[in-house]
């Protein structure tokens, strides 16, 4: 079965919610919406404390082209525009909907369109103004990767199933129930950026997300093709996945358009779908509330900007004593510091961990095991990074290529000395690129 | 039950952790110790097991020592040193006297560990450093070996093929009857450490497959017995408990690979040109001093790395 190489095989933990279909999640009285939920630009508001927006009404963008709009995800008055706690730790204020009774109306920012009579300037336009971002995590806007940059050829739309994180089972859920959608905003963004073929990668342990996704690939005649890959983290990675499915290697610093690739995940193929055919924006994702300390773990349909202890509350409470809430994985996900943050469009899951699985324990000394350089998918060798690091070493942190580093935890979570290597890459990483910005500047003077 | 949201630990991923630390690594390190303890005990007596004793006691006791007077967090707890003392009774004569085998557990601990750092910083393989320690000290009580079950004074199966003489059997050499460092005889009993430690996860295959392949090929090629030299002297001891050590041998897979090679190359040449008969212990070490420049070069290829070199 395809793969990359190295990596690691933690427990997937997926048997809590996998076999659960998506529910609605009732819908909130208030939202909290960040004015950034994506990489890149934060939004400017576009109402005013007061104003009436009704369900679907864009309510914040930017100028910026690194940016996605913002949308009412219910309707209501918007109450307070101010800072909110968020899962991101964007400094950056929220604006709040509180719900009114008035009757919803849904405000659509397009009409419904075929695949075949749009061109691909319009698709790129309309899953912009949809507000949409990757839903795998990262949240990259949308229609950023939809611009090829000029003298380079995208050939392939990787669409991304993996869900290699362990616990989470929204991308699952949303492949079983939500197949041809996929492959429909999958067929849109291969349209958009001119690829012939669509490649669907799954992991292998999710066979019925794979039957049912491959199904709906059948009835594309030709150019989609559905493959398992081989269950491992972080198979869901970009780089991991183009090569494992492509056997092509984004270049270093690179982007997978210069390899003729486009990757994007299963949920946003299918919220493109819907923004595509019914001109919906993203208000809403599929969000798995599970981990040891929930007491019944679901895989809900979430308005976004939700407060976490909402949903909570609707999987029946917290059991035993929650020591870490975190938005996303295990592995690469974000500890919250409380349970009023919002969802916002990356929010694949929230994650409750007990004082049972979550051990803190003191960094220890590296006893140069060698284990996280057999784990890293990058090939990189964590152990001299975290010295280079701790003793400020920024260029050999440099010249051993910390900046290549895809922060996927494997390292840190093999490490028997328990030191903090994703941590100290982070550091390590920012104090590179100021190394690097200062020489440059030093060189044109 | 709600959240205390006084408890919520804020830290960066990954969240859950493997569950093997370093204190179980070792835990099970100093587990597999275990047989070739027993082997040597059945071979040599209560003497050997009292050794063992003697080294694992001092070697502890000497960091717990040094820590305490350099004003340093005591680590013993880590089991490094215990690993240590074992190691270095295990590869002295079952007869050292025990008096120079504290010293030479002192040695290992505090000149070859701690004054480099502690655990994690040692250049060299501690308890092979303490043996050659020894060696340069008291060689005569060094070479004394003896026969199994009646402590009659012999040459050493190495020595006895290197002046002609007969050597005993295959099976023998394979179950430990025959004259030997305490813990190196029984090649079934480190077979089954071995077994155990690869079942635990706690060592790899490359170092020790390179550093056994080569001494086998190289013997055979230089018209040796090459199963012979895999049965006898340390090889197989050394290949399982001494390359294997983390700290001193290259980090990555290609590295351990090399290191295993250059271990298996030196401990033939000095075995066929040398002037001792046995090299296991002097290859590792110099083997640990070309680690870093291993480790430097046999680094993985970076995914997605440009063909040019970075500057």
């Amino acid at each position: 079965m395809k793969s990359f190489s190295r990596g690691i095989h933690p427990q997937d933990s997926k048997e809590r919610s996998a076999a659960k279909p998506i529910k609605e999640a009732l819908s909130p009285r208030k939202v909290i919406l960040p004015l950034q939920q994506n990489l890149g630009c934060p939004c400017e508001p576009l109402v005013k404390v007061g104003d009436e927006v009704s369900e679907g009404e864009k309510i914040a963008d930017s100028a910026a082209f690194v940016s996605a709009p913002i949308h009412a995800p219910i309707s209501g008055r918007v109450t307070e525009i101010k800072y909110y706690p968020n899962a991101c730790d964007y400094d950056i204020p929220s604006i709040v909907i509180e719900a009114t009774d008035a009757v919803d109306k849904v405000t659509r920012p397009g009409s419904r369109w075929t695949l075949e009579e749009l061109a691909p300037e319009q698709i790129r336009k309309i899953i912009r103004e949809a507000g949409l971002v990757g839903l795998g995590g990262a949240a990259f806007p949308t229609h950023v990767k939809l611009a090829v940059p000029k003298g380079k050829t995208v050939d392939t739309v990787v669409v991304n199933g993996c869900e290699c994180e362990p616990f989470i089972t929204s991308d699952h859920r949303v492949m079983v129930e939500k197949a041809a959608a996929i492959i429909l905003g999958a067929r849109a963004l291969a349209k958009a950026v001119g690829a012939e073929k669509i490649v669907v990668g799954i992991e292998s342990n999710k066979l019925d997300a794979y039957k049912a996704v491959n199904f709906e690939g059948l009835k594309v005649r030709g150019g989609v093709s559905v493959v398992q890959v081989k269950t491992k983290y972080p198979q869901g990675g970009e780089k991991m996945l183009i090569k494992a499915l492509l056997d092509r290697e984004v270049p270093s610093g690179g982007l997978p358009s210069d390899v003729g690739a486009v990757v994007c995940n299963v949920a946003t193929a299918a919220a493109a779908a819907e923004a595509v055919t019914h001109g919906l924006p993203l208000t809403k994702r599929v969000v798995t509330v599970t981990g040891p300390g929930i007491k019944e773990p679901q895989n809900l349909l979430v308005k976004i900007g939700t407060p976490f202890a909402e949903l909570i509350e609707q999987c029946g409470g917290t059991v035993g004593n929650v020591v870490k809430l975190i938005m996303g994985g295990p592995m690469m996900g974000i500890a919250v510091p409380t349970a009023q943050v919002p969802v916002v469009k990356a929010t694949s899951a929230i994650l409750l961990l007990t004082d049972q699985e979550v051990k803190v324990e003191p960094e220890g000394n590296c006893i140069r095991c060698g284990r996280c350089v057999r784990s890293c998918p990058i090939g990189l060798t964590p152990n001299f990074l975290a010295e280079y690091a701790k003793t400020g070493n920024w260029q050999g942190a440099y010249d051993y290529n910390v900046i290549d580093c895809i922060e996927c935890g494997c390292c840190g979570f093999v490490c028997p000395s328990r030191i903090p290597l994703v941590q100290y890459f982070k550091l390590a990483k920012n104090a590179v690129r100021e190394l690097k910005l200062a020489e440059k500047k030093a060189v044109c003077r | 039950m709600p959240i205390n949201e006084n408890n919520l630990i804020i830290q960066n991923g990954p969240h859950l952790r493997d569950a093997a630390d370093a204190k179980s690594l070792m835990r099970w390190f100093a587990v597999s110790l275990i047989f070739p303890v027993a082997a040597g005990t059945f071979f040599f007596g209560f003497q050997a097991l009292l050794l063992v004793a003697v080294t694992a006691v001092s070697a502890v006791a000497a960091e717990a020592a040094f820590q305490r007077l350099a004003k340093q967090k005591v680590t013993i707890d880590d089991g490094s040193a215990l690993i240590t003392g074992v190691l270095l009774a295990l590869v002295l004569p079952p007869t050292f006297p025990l008096w120079m085998a504290a010293v030479g557990a002192v040695f290992s601990v505090v000149v070859v560990k701690c004054l480099f750092g502690g655990l994690g910083f040692n250049i060299f393989n501690p308890a092979l450093a303490g043996r050659a320690f020894l060696m340069a000290s008291w060689p005569v009580a060094m070479t004394l070996w003896t026969r199994p079950f009646d402590s009659v004074t012999t040459a050493s199966p190495l020595y006895l093929a290197r002046i002609g003489e007969n050597v005993p059997g295959y099976l023998d050499l394979f179950l430990g009857n025959r004259a030997g460092s305490l813990g190196e005889t029984s090649i079934l009993m480190i077979l089954l450490a071995a077994a155990f430690l690869v079942w635990k996860k706690v060592i790899d295959w490359p170092a020790p497959v390179a550093f056994i392949g080569t001494v086998f090929l190289l013997s055979f090629t230089l018209g040796h017995d090459p199963l012979f030299h895999l049965l006898t002297g340390g090889v197989i001891f050394g290949a399982v408990f001494m390359v294997t050590d983390y700290v001193t041998v290259p980090v990555t897979t290609k590295g351990r690979l090399i290191f295993g090679f250059g271990c298996g190359l030196i401990t033939v040449l000095i075995r066929f040109f040398g002037g001792f008969p046995e090299g296991v212990n002097y290859s590792i070490l110099l083997m640990n001093i070309m680690t870093p420049v291993i480790d430097k070069y046999s680094r993985p290829r970076i995914y997605g790395e440009k063909n040019a070199k970075k500057s």
